[in-house]
């Protein structure tokens, strides 16, 4: 049996032992009933020219059609509001991002701390995932946690969740990706918090000494994102002290609503900030003319996630 | 029994061997679209059968490469050349305009049109086989299938191509039915098979440019570097999805309801009574194929696309079970008081009941959003559309090869041969897709050419499964090409059936009716009637 690691898991398996037994049921409902008519009524016990002739019992299609109608609503109403709670991530959770290649997983956790095809998370702690591809469609699957999420190129996705189990658990490539697709598998260990914590301490520590030998290399993802922001030259049009130049000053935007052109509100997410990079034009901050360059093919997967970390860090 | 073919041709021996080719007869187009179609099978199957030899332990018999266009070929040839088109075009060719005592369909020549096309679109494919093969997976996901270093092109003008010969035969089919049908063959006259092939002939007509536009759309982008669905060249790669099962969807109800048709007429024959609600049998047909047109995001739960359309598809697809459950229901109840023959037909027709109501009840979990977050990609998936294509489509296939072989050869099958592979192909059926359930319960995903060796002993299990089946087909090929030339010759109804295809020689005559049948009851006037 597959161990449960995740409240998901839990609410999977309840749903599932649920569904389960009305399709065993049911199934065993018809076959018991084929069965015993071929038996009951076979040819050697009944004269073919004096069957009853039956059209049909409105009655009888009908209650089948309303009956199935209700379980199969309670069954989908049950199924949205396990989803939800697969959805909607609680405040402040541990972010890590994650990036699928051809063909290993990398994660990177906000202090910059990069690790491939593992990943260690404290128990008991909501940790939300931030998918993004370098090349084609991938799906990072938990099946512990019973969850799984496409993870495509061009679009960020997200996944939350809760471990509730020590140990390690394997996290497998869903979506077929190519040659090593089934080798696209990487490990999450579930630690205790206490664990987690020194473990990135230790980490903090180790870097700190070397970021004295080179401070480029190591550097945390936002501090990575501030030097991006003024060699790729940002700061051409942007402030981030609340002057507007050419764009509009970015401190403080993110996660904020912002007002478009066409009079339109939309919420600054990381999805949105990757849009106003890669195609500028798509959203037109109101005020403002469409004077952004594409950042398309100069800025790379990781590099946009570091900007993104950099916006985030900087407050109004 | 009266004889009709005396002083008269068949259509089987009427002209050389060089006028099959320029045949304007539905009977011919029909049989040849069977036998092409078989062949295809065959191909198909063998390529399954690798597949499970790869995956019969873990570790690789074949490179990962290799095994991915094994799977992408048997996919692709499964779907595309074999289980879309032989119902319709080669039972349906066949049997249709005999059904409505007609002479011919109403477009002889966009029939032979239809058929040649089906043959230039499978080249194309079998081309791509030997210049490389395909590795994408017969889904074609982007951004992959653009990357692709293999003959993705070839592939997919194929489908093109064999879409035109889909959309052709769906709208001959149509005007057929609205235009040819003998007096007194009113609408609720008409056998469900007719009614399941006129569903059928919709959804072609009106899903399958979709699809054709779609995989242009790929080679464009492929060609001319066009971003459509890459996000390189500002594509997205969730709108590949959304078009492909635009098509993909409702073309599993191509795939489905034809067999269904088979169904509703082999069970009623064999069980001498009027079929059990034949107007919720009939429009259940045209509900599954409207609401097939609305539920194409189930494919997508896990693909990013928005929560509410995850809604949307998840409480339509919910609604599919609905008629689909009418359908098995009457069937089941057609059974009741009535006088049950079990020959091969029959048993391919209960053999259907029960694998195709294990596919049905599957799509449950599937359809669930929870459940499916989990479920989704793994051999839960693969487990259920087998259950559903070929426990369901194949099943009723076969009942319906079986049932017409008499019919379109003049000859029976061997009886008790037939039971023998039945037995062997429901056994070997269950073995190999019954522990992919499990399997895909346990987390493994599908279109894994190695695994994680938890999951061993039930792969090997599903793999001695395949062999069963392996060992039916053959069994059931070999007697059915003995009893071309071998078989006791068949009456003109040898199962004493009331559709109008029975009452015409077997084989038929060149234009199929000595005089146009007339009309005056349904299709299932079996037993005794009430009103007499
Ligand atoms: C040539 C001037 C220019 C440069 C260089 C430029 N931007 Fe912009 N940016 C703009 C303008 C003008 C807008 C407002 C119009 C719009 O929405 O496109 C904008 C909008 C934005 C927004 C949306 C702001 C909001 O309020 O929601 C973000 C985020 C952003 N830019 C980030 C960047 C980053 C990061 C860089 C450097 C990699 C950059 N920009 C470089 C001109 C520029
Ligand atoms: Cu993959
Ligand atoms: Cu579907």
């Amino acid at each position: 049996m597959l161990p449960q690691a995740s409240s998901s898991a839990h609410s999977f398996e309840i749903l599932f032992g649920v569904i389960f037994w009305f399709s065993l049921i049911s199934f065993l409902a018809v076959s018991t009933a084929i069965v015993f008519f071929v038996i009951k009524f076979h040819r050697t016990r009944r004269d073919p020219f004096k069957t009853p002739f039956i059209h049909g019992h409105t009655v009888l299609e009908t209650s089948v059609a309303v009956g199935l109608f209700v379980v199969v609503m309670i069954f989908f109403i049950w199924g949205w509001a396990d989803y939800k709670k697969i959805l909607n991530a609680p405040q402040d959770p541990l972010e890590i991002n994650v990036i699928g290649k051809q063909w290993l997983w990398e994660m990177e956790y906000s202090n910059g701390r990069k690790l491939i095809n593992e990943m260690v998370v404290p128990k008991d702690e909501p940790v939300k995932l931030l998918f993004s591809s370098a090349d084609v469609i991938h799906s990072f699957f938990i099946p512990n946690f019973r969850l799984k999420q496409d993870v495509v190129p061009g679009l960020y996705t997200t996944l939350w969740f809760q471990a509730s189990l020590l140990g390690e658990h394997p996290v497998l490539c869903a979506e077929y990706c190519g040659s090593a697709h089934s080798k696209m598998l990487a490990t999450l260990k579930v630690v205790s918090k206490e664990d987690y914590d020194t473990w990135q301490k230790q980490w903090e520590k180790a870097k700190t000494q070397k970021v004295e030998e080179a401070q480029e290399d190591a550097a945390s993802m936002a501090e990575q994102g501030k030097g991006l922001f003024t060699q790729k030259g940002c700061t051409a049009c942007h402030t981030v002290t609340g002057q507007k130049l050419i764009g509009p000053p970015l401190n403080g935007i993110f996660g904020k609503e912002v007002e478009l052109q066409d009079g339109s509100k939309h919420f600054r997410d990381e999805n949105y900030i990757r849009e106003s990079l890669m195609t500028p034009g798509a959203k037109m901050v109101k005020g403002f003319a469409p004077l952004m360059p594409t950042f398309q093919g100069t800025l790379s997967d990781s590099e946009v996630n570091a900007v993104i970390a950099y916006l985030k860090s900087l407050k109004e | 029994m009266h004889q009709a073919t005396q002083g008269h041709g068949n259509y089987l021996t009427e002209g050389g061997f060089w006028s099959w080719f320029t045949t304007l007869d539905h009977k011919r187009i029909g049989v040849m679209y069977l036998f092409t179609t078989l062949a295809f099978f065959i191909v198909g199957g063998l390529f399954a059968v690798l597949i499970r030899l790869e995956l019969f332990r873990p570790g690789n018999l074949f490179s990962p490469d290799l095994y991915n266009q094994l799977f992408t070929f048997h996919g692709a040839i499964m779907i595309f050349m074999f289980i879309i088109p032989i119902i319709p075009a080669a039972l349906g060719n066949f049997f249709l305009p005999l059904m409505i005592g007609a002479k011919d369909v109403a477009f002889p020549r966009l029939n032979l049109t239809s058929y040649y096309l089906f043959i230039g679109g499978a080249m194309l494919a079998v081309a791509a086989l030997f210049s490389g093969g395909v590795d994408t997976g017969w889904t074609f996901y982007a951004p992959y299938s653009l990357r692709s270093q293999t003959a993705v092109i070839l592939v997919t003008l194929g489908v093109f191509v064999m879409g035109f010969s889909s959309i052709l035969t769906g709208l001959n089919f149509m005007v057929t039915i609205h235009k040819l049908r003998a007096p007194g063959m009113t609408f609720h006259r008409m056998p469900l098979f007719l009614w399941a092939i006129y569903a059928t002939a919709i959804i072609q007509v009106l899903a399958t440019p979709v699809i054709g536009i779609t995989v242009l759309l790929i080679v464009m982008e492929r060609v001319l570097q066009i971003g459509f669905f890459d996000p390189k060249l500002g594509g997205d790669p969730v709108l590949f999805q959304h078009f492909f099962w635009f098509y993909s969807h409702p073309a599993v109800y191509i795939m489905i309801l034809p067999g269904m048709g088979i169904i509703s007429e082999v069970v009623t024959v064999f069980s001498r009574k009027h079929i059990f609600g034949y107007v919720a049998i009939a429009y259940s047909s045209l509900a599954i194929a409207f609401i097939s047109f609305l539920v194409w995001g189930h494919h997508m739960f896990v693909s990013g696309q928005s929560p509410l359309a995850n809604l949307l598809f998840s409480v339509l697809t919910m609604m599919v079970a609905i008629p689909t459950a009418i359908k098995i229901f009457n069937w089941t109840a057609t059974l009741y008081k009535g006088s049950i023959q079990l020959q091969t037909p029959m048993l391919y027709a209960l053999s259907f009941l029960f694998l195709f109501t294990i596919g049905g009840l599957t799509g449950l979990f599937l359809a669930t959003l929870s459940v499916d977050v989990h479920l989704h990609d793994t051999y839960f998936v693969v487990a259920h559309f087998h259950y559903v294509m070929m426990g369901g489509t194949v099943m009723g296939l076969l009942a319906g090869i079986h049932y017409w072989w008499p019919k379109m050869f003049g000859r029976m099958y061997p009886e008790l041969s037939g039971k023998i592979s039945c037995f062997l192909i429901f056994l070997g059926f269950n073995v190999t897709f019954l522990p992919q359930f499990y399997l895909g319960r346990l987390g493994m995903p599908r279109r894994y050419a190695d695994y994680d060796a938890s999951f061993t002993t039930w792969n090997m299990v599903s793999t001695i499964g395949s062999w069963f089946i392996f060992a039916g087909f053959l069994w059931m090929f070999a007697y059915l090409i003995w009893s071309l030339f071998r078989g006791e010759k068949a009456g003109d109804n040898p199962w004493g059936a009331k559709t109008l295809e029975w009452q015409t020689s077997s084989p038929p005559q060149v234009y199929n009716f000595e005089k146009i049948p007339e009309v005056k009851e349904g299709p299932y006037h079996y037993g005794v009637m009430k009103t007499e």
